[in-house]
């Protein structure tokens, strides 16, 4: 394969901004939804 | 369920439909069916169309294997650009309607936005050092994407350099659509200008001159991106409102103590 360094570099970079914003989206909604479920457990169920 | 409003209620007709779902609980309740029905396709055409771009799709006569950077920096390119055109739409649902969930929205777009912008360039540049020789040239096409990037970056900072949170989304939906002039700058850049970038392979109208064993695993991989991207964006926005019951809650609490 020509080219390589370039070609693997783009895929890696891939990778990380969609897995790097998906893991993060992820992280995230987990955290708030524990908290609220922490603060308001009625809510928390909604929130499910 | 209908969409009109109820008697006595002042929101505008068309407002109206859009405000159904701008109750947290409902929209927390839809995009939980939602989210799933993203993820899956974003990861299963995301996968297929890489994997197929990379191993199975033909290297080009010209450029050889560098031509497989297309399969993520032509995805990534039309995601910056539609993603911007959703935080303009955003911008103007909140500046227009006052739609709570579109500030949010517009939020939480911008840095995704900026991630596929980013990528996009960096990819660009990837595959300009081996076919022209240069990481970087100040081209039409190229120029209008970074400026693309810093409406973007601009959006993420206004929207929180402000200590009321409203006048940051106001500022924040200003600029986003003050910026949507751009928009039609890259699409036509290449065609208004000399450019090194090359002309548009797939137009809506026209025939696209690309040959289709490789045209489909680029379809495939946008409609990927795209899914994923709307994914991305969904889940920030379920954390966001979430995150902002949370503050509610804790205020009403600190004021009655």
């Amino acid at each position: 394969m020509t080219h390589l360094p370039f070609i693997a570099a783009s895929y890696a970079l891939a990778v990380l901004v969609l897995g790097g914003f998906g893991a993060g989206a992820w992280l995230r909604v987990g955290a708030a939804r524990r908290r609220l479920a922490a603060i308001d457990p009625r809510r928390g169920r909604v929130a499910r | 369920m209908s969409t009109v409003a109820p008697a006595g209620d002042a929101t505008p007709l068309a407002g109206s439909s859009l405000h159904r779902f701008a109750n947290p609980g409902r929209f927390l309740r839809l995009s939980e069916v939602v989210l799933p029905w993203l993820v899956v396709p974003a990861v299963v055409l995301t996968v297929t169309g890489l994997g197929w771009g990379l191993f199975f799709a033909p290297a080009d006569w010209q450029q050889g294997d560098a031509v497989r950077i297309m399969y993520v920096h032509v995805p990534s390119a039309w995601l910056a650009s539609s993603g911007y055109f959703g935080l303009a739409l955003c911008s103007l649902l909140s500046l227009v309607w006052r739609h709570p969930l579109a500030d949010l929205a517009a939020v939480e777009i911008g840095p995704v936005g900026a991630g596929f912008t980013a990528l996009c360039l960096a990819t660009g540049s990837l595959w300009g050092k081996p076919m022209w020789g240069a990481w970087w040239v100040w081209d039409a096409r190229l120029t209008s994407v970074l400026v693309l990037l810093f409406l973007y970056l601009g959006h993420i900072v206004l929207v929180r350099a402000f200590d009321d949170p409203v006048r940051g989304y106001r500022a924040g939906a200003i600029l986003a659509l003050v910026g949507v002039i751009n928009l039609p700058i890259i699409k036509f850049s290449v065609d208004w200008w000399n450019t090194l970038h090359q002309p548009a392979s797939i137009t809506l109208l026209g025939a696209p001159s690309m040959a289709p064993l490789m045209l489909w695993p680029l379809l495939v991989s946008a409609l990927g991106f795209s899914f994923a991207f709307a994914a991305i964006v969904v889940a920030r926005l379920r954390a966001a409102v979430m995150e902002r019951r949370i503050r509610g809650l804790l205020m009403a609490r600190a004021v009655s103590r």
